[in-house]
């Protein structure tokens, strides 16, 4: 919802401790969704997701989450889905080009990143095409398994999920 | 300045070192240069003639010239293939490619063709919505934004690869650009902004229109702060308004614009408007090629392109320099055969 989605943003800094905490819970449940399977899981546990991130940032389930390098405001929001910043059309008002009624998904973004530690300098890291393969999908499983395969000779997660 | 390897139409020039395309727009920049681009709008037929006597009007005026992708998100001829009718006559096209209309696929397919074709300059955009145009029922795609097609694009010339990582057998040569709006929001975002189209692969930045000094001046400082200046060529957008009420018309309607009310009084007042507008925009590039790590002028003359010419002669922002067009040294061929 869009207030609540506004909320979180202006907690993004609480919104981005609790993520620590959760990913650090989470991560040690590997071995449980190895032994049931990480595909049986996924329909669930990306259920859970779309409700809870739902609600809280208008989540798309792009299944890449990059909320925690982009202040809370998911970027999928932005309706021409830039993932790298806002676009050069944000009205004076700091609202959207698009859609003139809602706040420009980036200038919250900014907002957002200048409360977490570190969220300005994680805006500005890169972010690779969205792999639309992936939509639908659980960003916490990816983030689980990939911080469980870290000694495993796979890339590293670009940024922190949330 | 004049480059004594100057082409034959249709010829790529051979590639110094420390460049990355065949084409005249990076050697003036990269000889340090002040470099003066426009605008051509695509025409809405399938003649080719549409094309030149367009590109015509900026003959012996500008560096190079940028063909837009359906800008405004109106329909018209595409950026590809007006770039490929200028690149026949020899003339220095700046290919726009916009993430709106197409995919991944279509747009490395684009950019492949595009250099084969002779571009050597191409311009990567996220593009205006398509509610701003005259096709607001159509899907907009916007599968990569501009940074993640800088990256991609640049993969296809270092690294010789598609995005799936298949092997090109000839990497695109090509001079690769990206767009900035120093005036929107949030300001002190814009400068990090572009250090990331920067660290992407974005060479040469084109901004959208300038007209608040100040802003871009602040802008100018936070890029120089941020130590850009020498890894990019920044050329500040300007353009001639034609009257008060069409700078009204465009700071409401055309997206990112940001005309101060200052500008908006002094035309009102002026007796003839459209030459003020031409005035102001002269003493705009005055000013702006003083400041520090600017490259150069992105002229956008939109339905007044004729007054190009006047802009860059008053302004004198090219000193005496003539770039290069299709018939600049016809006299000079002719004088030589006859002796």
């Amino acid at each position: 919802m869009y207030s609540i989605r506004l909320w979180s943003v202006r907690h993004a800094r609480g919104m981005n401790a609790f993520y620590r905490v959760f990913e650090g819970v989470v991560r040690r449940l590997h071995g449980l969704f190895l032994a049931i399977g990480y595909e049986r899981v996924e329909r669930p546990v990306a259920a859970v997701e779309t409700a809870v991130k739902g609600l809280l940032f208008d989540c798309r389930m792009c299944g890449q989450c990059v909320l925690s390098s982009t202040g809370m405001s998911c970027p999928m929001n932005c309706p021409k889905t830039l993932r790298n910043g806002p676009c050069g059309g944000v009205r004076a008002d700091g609202n959207c080009e698009v859609k003139p009624h809602m706040r420009c998904v980036w200038v919250e973004a900014y907002r957002g990143s200048q409360r977490i530690p570190g969220g300005v300098e994680a805006m500005r890291q890169i972010q690779f095409a969205v792999d639309q393969r992936q939509q639908g999908r659980s960003s916490w499983l990816r983030v689980v398994r990939e911080l469980n395969a870290e000694r495993m000779p796979t890339p590293p997660a670009k940024s922190g999920a949330a | 300045m004049k480059f004594e390897d100057e082409p034959v139409p249709g010829y790529p020039l051979p590639i110094l070192p420390g460049h990355t395309s065949p084409g005249r727009f990076e050697r003036v920049l990269r000889a340090g240069g002040f470099a003066v681009t426009t605008e051509l709008a695509p025409p809405d037929s399938a003649d080719p003639e549409d094309v030149y006597k367009r590109a015509r009007v900026f003959d012996g005026y500008v560096d190079a010239i940028n063909a837009t992708d359906g800008s405004g998100a109106n329909c018209h001829m595409s950026s590809i293939a007006v770039c490929a009718l200028l690149t026949r006559v020899g003339y220095a096209p700046i290919m726009q490619i916009s993430c709106r209309d197409k995919n991944r696929i279509a747009i490395q397919g684009d950019v492949l063709g595009g250099a084969a074709m002779g571009v050597c300059n191409m311009l990567c955009l996220t593009g205006d919505g398509v509610q701003a145009g005259d096709h607001p029922q159509a899907k907009p795609v916007f599968d990569l934004d501009c940074v993640s097609l800088l990256e991609i694009a640049r993969e296809l010339r270092d690294q010789h690869r598609f995005q799936s990582g298949r092997k090109i057998t000839f990497a695109p040569r090509v001079f690769f650009g990206a767009a900035e709006n120093p005036s929107a929001l949030p300001h002190d975002w814009r400068a990090q902004r572009l250090a990331k189209k920067v660290a992407a692969g974005a060479q040469f930045i084109q901004t959208q229109y300038c007209y608040d000094l100040t802003r871009l001046r602040a802008f100018m400082e936070q890029v120089e702060s941020l130590e850009l200046i020498g890894k990019v060529f920044v050329l500040v957008g300007v353009g001639p308004l034609r009257s008060a009420k069409t700078a009204e018309w465009m700071r409401k309607n055309v997206p990112g614009m940001n005309v101060p009310d200052a500008l908006i009084t002094r035309l009102a007042g002026a007796q003839d408007q459209a030459r003020e507008g031409r005035n102001i925009c002269i003493e705009l590039i005055e000013s702006i090629r003083e400041i520090r790590g600017v490259s150069g002028v992105h002229i956008m003359a939109y339905r007044q392109e004729e007054s190009v010419a006047e802009i860059v002669d008053r302004s004198r922002v090219l000193k005496g320099r003539k770039p290069w067009y299709p018939e600049r040294d016809a006299p000079i061929v002719s004088h030589r055969t006859a002796s």
